[in-house]
């Protein structure tokens, strides 16, 4: 079993981004589920997200504490919330980034926990192809390049279950673009 | 009167035949009973109107008579009559 | 050919309504169900579901015109949660005695106050002596398989109660899931149209919810109670005639490890797939421990409890729900008034959980293993109510 946490802020569609991880992997045959975090929905406060995969029926029904993998779609919250994003995520996990730059005290910790950490400048990508701050596809396509937990084919066609017409299009080139510029951060 | 049993009544406790509290004579609750003095009357039907069981029944030409099977007794019409054609009668 | 759609509980409930092709819907929109409204007024006015949504003020209402509606013949639905149906008390009852065929979803939510949006039972338990037949889903899979199964049951000639799917907030309306679908056209095989008895008909008119008093109250009375309990067997039928429909089995209670199981717990709805996960660990470790979790919570399955309890030395029953002032919590003394008259029955404690949506994780569900292997152990209970999960 596979589980993976997802960290940004309201409005960026971290809600959105689990959940199309969670029909692109369903895409494959694999058995998953989606949550979100409930609470107030407030533009810009923190919002946390929640996908867990496994290749057998998944009977369980209760949060996810120590995640495989965690992915921060929000670049803000590499310097207001360390805590938050690193808690409980396994030694040995992955942790996908929206930077550029891998600030020095998650590194260290990376270094400490043995992560795999992985970057992608989706800021960018965003601005350039939505010209507006929605990182929540391009860090999808960032984490299946990275994990491998999904095939891109699977997520694009999971785009397609959700978007249409130019929305469509605009995401599926934010997907590929993340999926070839994510690098990995040596540690 | 025999009461069914709970085997043999229709579900949800529906009744069938509608309209059947036409059986439920109430007329028997009386102590008083209106009598109507035809000569007095001038047909604007108020009894008709406040009646609440209503059994005061209206024929033609707006003449009025009470069904003696329902009326209660109650005394509404006699004390709404405005000529005062309608009496309270013992019927002790 | 399976088709696999990724649905939240919500979303699987309303489809499953627009394929069950209902005639009429009242609701009012209230967290957690509100997607299943949502999505079902979008159905209607798309066109893709050919029936009446009445817009209504109040739950009240809502479900006073399920009510004319189910007994003017037609395939009704509604949903509600915790406040909304606390608002439906009074109609509760009253569509159950006029014997109406309403499908409800419950969001299971915690009533106020204080104001919480997530899951408790409360609401599920608040109907518990209404009249209305009620179901528990375990899983979004189940709230989609179970809503058929709903209307099936409540629609059966044999049956003619109202019925309540009950699918925890939050963890299942609005996580989601894969959720094996059914084409269209396969659903009539399973449920065809409703078939309405006793049906509005001006031609032959009858009165509906009369004056009743001490002469007749009470026959009408025993004729419900005696009429609920002997719709259990065609309830086990619809179980089977969808189980050779969609190949998927569904039965009053669901076990696991309880052949030889020395300590068990029983539970309803979301958190029993924890328990059976925990209960797979510790019988690798190889610890006499089962579970069994509720399908079908009214009419109570108590002869299959009493079976599946038999030499069980001590029951952990868990309530996501308080019955103030109550011996005990609803469910336990559900359980425990099963029992009262079997002998070598197992001894029992009360464990109170998730309350407002606290999670039950796996080392709570431990924990309460140990407790009653104690009690099992010990052959007494020192604590017949216990808190999990709170901060002491």
């Amino acid at each position: 079993m596979i589980e993976v946490r997802w960290h940004g802020r309201g409005g960026q569609g971290v809600v959105t981004s689990s959940e199309l991880l969670a029909r692109a992997v369903l895409r494959e045959g694999k058995y998953v589920q989606h949550f979100p975090e409930f609470g107030p929905e407030r533009r810009g406060a923190p919002v946390r997200a929640f996908t867990r995969i496994d290749d057998k029926p998944i009977d369980i029904h209760y949060g996810i504490y120590e995640p495989d993998i965690v992915v921060v779609i929000d670049p803000v919250l590499l310097s207001t919330n360390v805590e938050g994003i690193l808690s409980g995520l396994k030694n040995g996990g992955y942790l996908i980034l929206n930077t550029t730059k891998v600030p020095e005290g998650i590194a260290r910790i990376a270094k400490e926990k043995d992560l795999k950490v992985y970057t992608v400048d989706a800021h960018k990508i965003a601005l350039e192809v939505f010209n507006r701050p929605l990182y929540n596809t391009p860090m999808l396509g960032a984490l299946v390049k990275a994990t491998g937990l999904a095939s891109l084919d699977s997520v694009l066609k999971a785009l397609e279950e959700r978007f249409k017409g130019e929305i469509l299009e605009k995401n599926k080139i934010a997907v590929k673009r993340a999926y070839e510029e994510v690098v990995k951060y040596e540690v | 009167m025999k009461y069914k049993t709970w085997k043999d009544l229709p579900i949800g406790a529906v009744i069938p035949e509608p309209g059947s509290s036409v059986e439920y004579k109430t007329g028997t609750w009386r102590t008083f009973k209106p009598v109507i003095d035809q000569d007095k009357c001038i047909r604007c039907l108020l009894c008709w109107v406040s009646c609440p069981e209503p059994s005061i029944r209206r024929h033609e030409e707006n003449r009025v008579s009470v069904d003696y099977d329902f009326c209660k007794g109650c005394g509404i019409c006699a004390n709404i009559c405005p000529v005062k054609a309608i009496e309270m009668v013992s019927e002790l | 050919m399976a088709r696999i759609v990724g649905m939240n509980g919500d979303t699987a409930v309303a489809y499953a309504v627009k394929q069950a092709d209902v005639d009429v819907i009242a609701a009012y929109p209230i967290t957690p169900q509100t997607i299943i409204v949502e999505k079902l007024s979008e159905y209607v006015n798309n066109g893709e579901l050919n029936a009446a949504y009445v817009p209504v003020e109040s739950e009240h209402s809502a479900l006073s015109a399920c009510v004319g509606a189910s007994l003017a013949g037609a395939r009704v639905f509604t949903a509600t949660a915790s406040q909304g149906l606390a608002l439906m008390y009074e109609i509760l009852y009253i569509a159950s005695s006029l014997r109406t065929t309403i499908v409800m979803a419950l969001g299971n939510r915690a009533f106020s106050a204080p104001i919480n949006i997530h899951c408790s039972h409360d609401d599920a338990y608040a109907v518990r002596d209404a009249g209305w037949i009620e179901l528990f889903a375990e899983n979004v899979q189940e709230a989609y398989d179970l809503t058929f199964q709903a209307f099936r049951i409540a629609e059966d000639k044999n049956v003619l109660f109202p019925t309540i799917v009950n699918l925890d907030g939050f963890i299942l309306t609005h996580s989601l899931e894969g959720v094996n679908v059914f084409e269209d056209e396969e659903i009539p095989k399973f449920l065809p149209p409703k078939e309405p008895v006793n049906p509005i008909d001006p031609e032959k008119p009858v009165s509906y919810g009369p004056l009743d008093l001490f002469d007749y109250y009470i026959e009408h009375k025993k004729q419900q109670a005696e009429a609920l309990k002997a719709s259990y067997p065609h309830i086990l039928k619809v179980f089977e005639e969808f189980r050779e429909f969609s190949g998927r089995s569904y039965k009053p209670l669901k076990t696991l490890s309880m052949e030889d199981a020395e300590v068990a717990v029983i539970i309803l709805g979301s958190a029993a797939g924890t328990v059976r996960d925990v209960v797979r660990k510790l019988r690798e470790k190889g610890e006499k421990v089962g579970v069994v979790s509720l399908t079908l919570y009214r009419p109570f399955p108590q002869e299959e409890l009493v079976k599946v309890l038999k030499g069980v030395k001590a029951v952990a029953v868990m309530d996501r729900s308080y019955s103030y002032g109550s011996p005990g919590a609803q469910l336990f003394m559900d359980v425990a008034a099963t029992l009262i008259n079997v002998r070598d029955k197992p001894l029992l404690f009360n464990v109170i959980y998730g309350l407002g949506g606290r999670d039950l994780k796996p080392e709570h569900v431990v924990q309460v293993f140990e407790h009653a292997k104690k009690v099992a152990k010990e052959g007494e209970v020192p604590e017949k109510e216990v808190w999990i999960g709170v901060r002491e």
